[in-house]
């Protein structure tokens, strides 16, 4: 333990470990070229770039779960944004009445597992007798899009310097202009963070959404038309295309999230 | 003249805890005054009820004659340096001298001459670009202190403000701080719990302890006069003598103070004891004595002889220097 | 300076602000109450909702729900085929934990004691990627993986270790034409998927292990063995239990893995799945949901008790 050099097994052992975490993705990338279209079979018999083409232009089933799944990201992440943030704000303030079980009731959402949470959106839909629609897969969304941006801005909060609200009340600034002025810009990027991971997270969402869309065709979301086509597929190289939508559309917002998240010291008090 | 700040009956509770207890406080315009005392003991609460941090659960604060018992803090002419300095980190020096006039609506020119005015000051002109981050802990202090006073506040608050600087670097914040009120003129309230600070610098100042005030009054007053045994602890490193000890060194049969400098060792007198510390202080020597029990230190300057430990001594003292404190 | 004490307020936002300060409860309600009352409404309220059709129950002639409260529909969870579904997948989730656990100490130890800068930055990174990234991707990789003439098959056929394969899937309990679909598969696709959730909070845990302990350790005279089991491991537990939360519940409501790989064999989620689907029933679907929420209560009581929840 006192050397800092690691025993050989023990970083062979975690680099193996990261490996195996990244390599499944990476085949489904090799998969999105191959030229066999009814199997998975390895090695590829050949490499074709037809399929993009393909699923671009001859696969006209793709687009209205695409345009569905965006619609529904941007208006439960803009949502969330609004509620995660107030909330976030009221809990930074010094203890009040039952801040202990609002905290809990915040992660609730994610803490009990999705199939929980859409059957009780389902149970609530069949006793209330409201019918599938864009809006009972917002109502869903939003609620766990709610925890991440609030997740986000609490971690902000707590690292920037308290005094800071006190000093422009101090300097003459009203709640208005100390929000414009000192809370926003120091608050801006981990909302900015907040709000792309809760539309990855929105994108990608399959567990929760399957108990709210319904069954008609027009509330399929891109994820739901893949699981559609992993149980009954039909050109397998296609939905590996989309699959690397998917993951482009996930990836990159959450690494976006972590460069604007990351970072030093955001006090300008002493010693800190 | 009006008092700058005046505190009548103020209280502020919290459930069972006060800390801040029936306190009574009238600041002079124009002059530095300190609020001394351990940490808990309600100056800092103080300090806060009169930048508006802090509501009073009791009692009538008045800032000029103006009772402030509904004003909020941004409505308050009355301006802060934070312990932490609290500046902003997303705005440049300049910037963050500037804000307060920026949310009173100047403009942009006018209000970036002044906070160059209020840099050179500080002695910080070159350092308007700059971010906080990219600045010294004395450095941060002056922004601190140039934000605050250019938006030309009636009262200057100031919470601990040297803590967390080295001691040379306090000790020459201190000669500029006396001297920009000074220049200033403006009434300047300035919380430590460090003695010599207070002591140093302030025109009056207030001793607290628990909530409560212990005395009021000049740094002399409070040095050579303590008026409770707390104070004469707190302020200065005094001997307390209990009534006995006071009787039989030839005083009434009260507590007394009397201060280590103004304490001879003598070969004789009418109380003796074995000599049981020696701690040189380079300018001298502090030497304690057990005298019926109780220590009792003499400091015996440079080039005098200092007796050995063990060896028998008494201590000899001007009459005037024996501060009487009541019986109890 | 002949300036007031007092400024005078100059228009809405500074009079408003005086309210929040004489009042700040006021400003803390209007912070609070459009979350909380989305909150409350939609999330606790579907909660409420769910547990009160678990005390429904369904006509079995007509289809219909019938909305009085009984036990009715709890006892059939009782009835063996039901009850097969709950012990088979919480068996799942308690092995899928452990072999989480194993697989995750490695990395997590190295990230925690080892990594330093880049590396650091690098295997944070590494995690949270696939933390983060497409679920349902990931799912279809291993499908892509396990499938016979994938590229674990290809790998197994060049090594000539074929046979392990084929003795692991001949197994009782564990029998499938190939990998993809035999609860093997979906065993290793359960690891693979939460792995991520396990090793974060390890690391964290493992990261607060002071390294002046172990410096004392070893100075009292322990081997790196016993300084491992006797200071490490313990200290370590916390966040081994934290992760375990994660995986453990994740596990019990999830309903894709089962249905993608493996075999026709029931899950919880599933069996939810299919009850509120083409079969209408659901009462029953709501009672097989409830389950799940009671057995992460007492491990979430037990768990906090171990000390996890400083660990998250």
């Amino acid at each position: 333990m006192l050397s800092d050099r690691s025993p050989l097994s023990l970083r062979a052992a975690a680099i193996g470990g990261l490996l195996f975490l990244h390599l499944p993705i990476l085949l489904i990338f090799l998969y999105a070229f191959t030229t066999e279209e009814r199997s998975f079979q390895f090695p590829p018999p050949g490499l074709t770039t037809q399929w993009f083409a393909t699923a671009w232009y001859d696969r006209p089933d793709i687009w209205p779960p695409l345009w569905l799944s965006l619609r529904v990201a941007t208006i439960a992440t803009s949502i969330a944004l609004v509620l995660g943030t107030l909330v976030a704000a009221a809990m930074t303030r010094t203890a009040f009445f039952g801040r202990d079980q609002i905290s809990l009731l915040i992660l609730l959402p994610i803490a009990l597992p999705g199939v929980i949470t859409g059957m009780a959106l389902r149970s609530a839909f069949g006793i209330m007798d409201i019918p599938f629609s864009v809006w009972t897969i917002v109502l869903g969304h939003a609620t766990f899009c709610i925890v991440i941006v609030y997740n986000n801005a609490v971690a902000r909060m707590r690292r920037l310097s308290g005094g800071i609200m006190e000093a422009s009340a101090d300097l003459g600034a009203n709640a208005f202009q100390t929000f414009r002025h000192v809370l926003l810009p120091n608050m801006g990027s981990a909302l900015l963070a907040g709000g792309m991971l809760a539309f990855a997270l929105s994108f990608d969402e399959v567990i929760v959404t399957i108990f709210t869309a319904g069954s008609g065709s027009e509330a399929k979301t891109l994820p739901i038309w893949m699981l559609d086509e992993l149980i009954r597929p039909r050109q397998r190289p296609v939905t590996n295309v989309v699959a690397i939508v998917v993951f482009a559309a996930t990836f990159f917002p959450i690494l976006a999230a972590y460069y604007l998240t990351r970072g030093g010291s955001e006090t300008a008090g002493m010693g800190k | 003249m009006t008092a700058a700040v005046e505190f009548r009956n103020v209280s502020r509770h919290f459930g069972n805890v006060k800390a801040v207890d029936d306190v009574d406080l009238t600041i002079a315009e124009g002059s530095f005054f300190a609020m001394l005392g351990p940490s808990g003991s309600g100056k800092t609460t103080c300090l806060r009820l009169i930048s508006g941090f802090e509501k009073p659960t009791g009692g009538a604060i008045r800032i000029f004659g103006e009772d402030v018992s509904s004003t909020p803090p941004h409505l308050r002419n009355v301006n802060t340096v934070f312990q932490d300095y609290a500046l902003f980190p997303h705005l440049n020096v300049r910037d963050n001298v500037a804000y307060g006039l920026m949310v009173k609506g100047m403009g942009r020119a006018a209000r970036h001459a002044k906070a160059e005015e209020m840099l050179a000051l500080v002695k910080l002109d070159a350092y308007g670009d700059r971010k906080p981050a990219q600045l010294s802990g004395g450095q941060r202090q002056r922004v601190a202190l140039a934000r605050a006073l250019v938006n030309e506040p009636r009262v200057l608050l100031l919470d601990e403000p040297l803590g967390a600087l080295d001691l040379k670097l306090r000790e020459a914040m201190q000669d500029e701080l006396k001297a920009l009120q000074h220049k200033l003129g403006l009434t300047f309230v300035f919380v430590t719990h460090d003695q010599h600070e207070a002591l140093s610098m302030a025109d009056s100042l207030a001793v607290f302890n628990e909530g409560r005030i212990a005395q009021i009054g000049t740094p002399q007053d409070i040095y050579d006069r303590p008026a409770t045994r707390f104070v004469a602890d707190f302020v200065g490193s005094s001997n307390v003598l209990p009534p006995d000890l006071t009787r039989a060194l030839g005083g009434p049969a009260e507590w007394a103070s009397l201060r280590p400098e103004a304490t001879r060792l003598a070969a004789s007198g009418p109380v003796m004891g074995p000599v049981t510390a020696l701690r040189y202080l380079g300018s001298g020597t502090r030497v304690v004595l057990e005298l019926q029990g109780t220590e009792v230190a003499a400091l015996v300057p440079a080039g005098q002889p200092v007796p050995a430990e063990g060896t028998t001594a008494a201590i000899a003292f001007d009459k005037g220097a024996l501060h009487l404190m009541g019986a109890v | 300076m002949t300036s007031s004490a007092i400024l005078p307020a100059k228009g809405l936002a500074d009079r408003l602000t005086a309210v929040f300060w004489r009042h700040p409860r006021v400003l803390l309600a209007i912070l609070l109450t459009p979350p909380l009352l989305w909150l409350g409404v939609v999330y606790l309220g579907s909660l409420a909702a769910l547990l009160l059709q678990s005390f429904y129950s369904i006509d079995e002639f007509s289809g219909v729900v019938k909305q009085e409260v009984t036990l009715k529909t709890y006892a059939e969870l009782l009835r063996p085929s039901n009850f097969d579904i709950l012990v088979r997948t919480v068996t799942m989730a308690a092995a899928v934990t452990f072999a989480c656990a194993v697989l995750a100490f490695p990395i997590a130890y190295y990230a925690a004691r080892y990594a330093k800068g880049h590396w650091k930055a690098a295997f944070y990174l590494g995690v949270m990627l696939p933390l983060w990234s497409s679920y349902l991707v990931k799912v279809y990789a291993w499908k892509l993986i396990l499938a016979k003439e994938g590229i674990i098959g290809w790998a197994a056929e060049r090594t000539h270790t074929s046979w392990i394969i084929e003795g692991l899937l001949s197994i009782p309990g564990l029998e499938g034409s190939s990998l993809s679909t035999s609860p093997l598969g979906t065993f290793m696709v359960f690891c693979y998927i939460w792995l991520p959730y396990m090793i974060l909070p390890m690391q964290a845990a493992l990261e607060r292990v002071p390294n002046s302990m172990l410096e004392a350790s070893a100075d009292l005279g322990a081997t790196r063995a016993q300084t491992f089991r006797t200071v490490i491991l313990p200290l370590a537990l916390p966040g081994v239990i934290a992760g375990s939360i994660f995986t453990f519940s994740l596990t019990l409501g999830d309903y894709i893995i089962p249905q993608i790989i493996g075999n026709s064999a029931n899950f919880i989620g599933m069996a939810v799945y299919q009850l509120q689907g083409t079969a209408g029933n659901i009462p029953l679907a709501a009672a097989f949901a409830v389950v799940p929420i009671l057995i992460m209560l007492v491990y979430l009581t037990i768990a906090r008790r171990m000390g996890a929840f400083d660990a998250l």
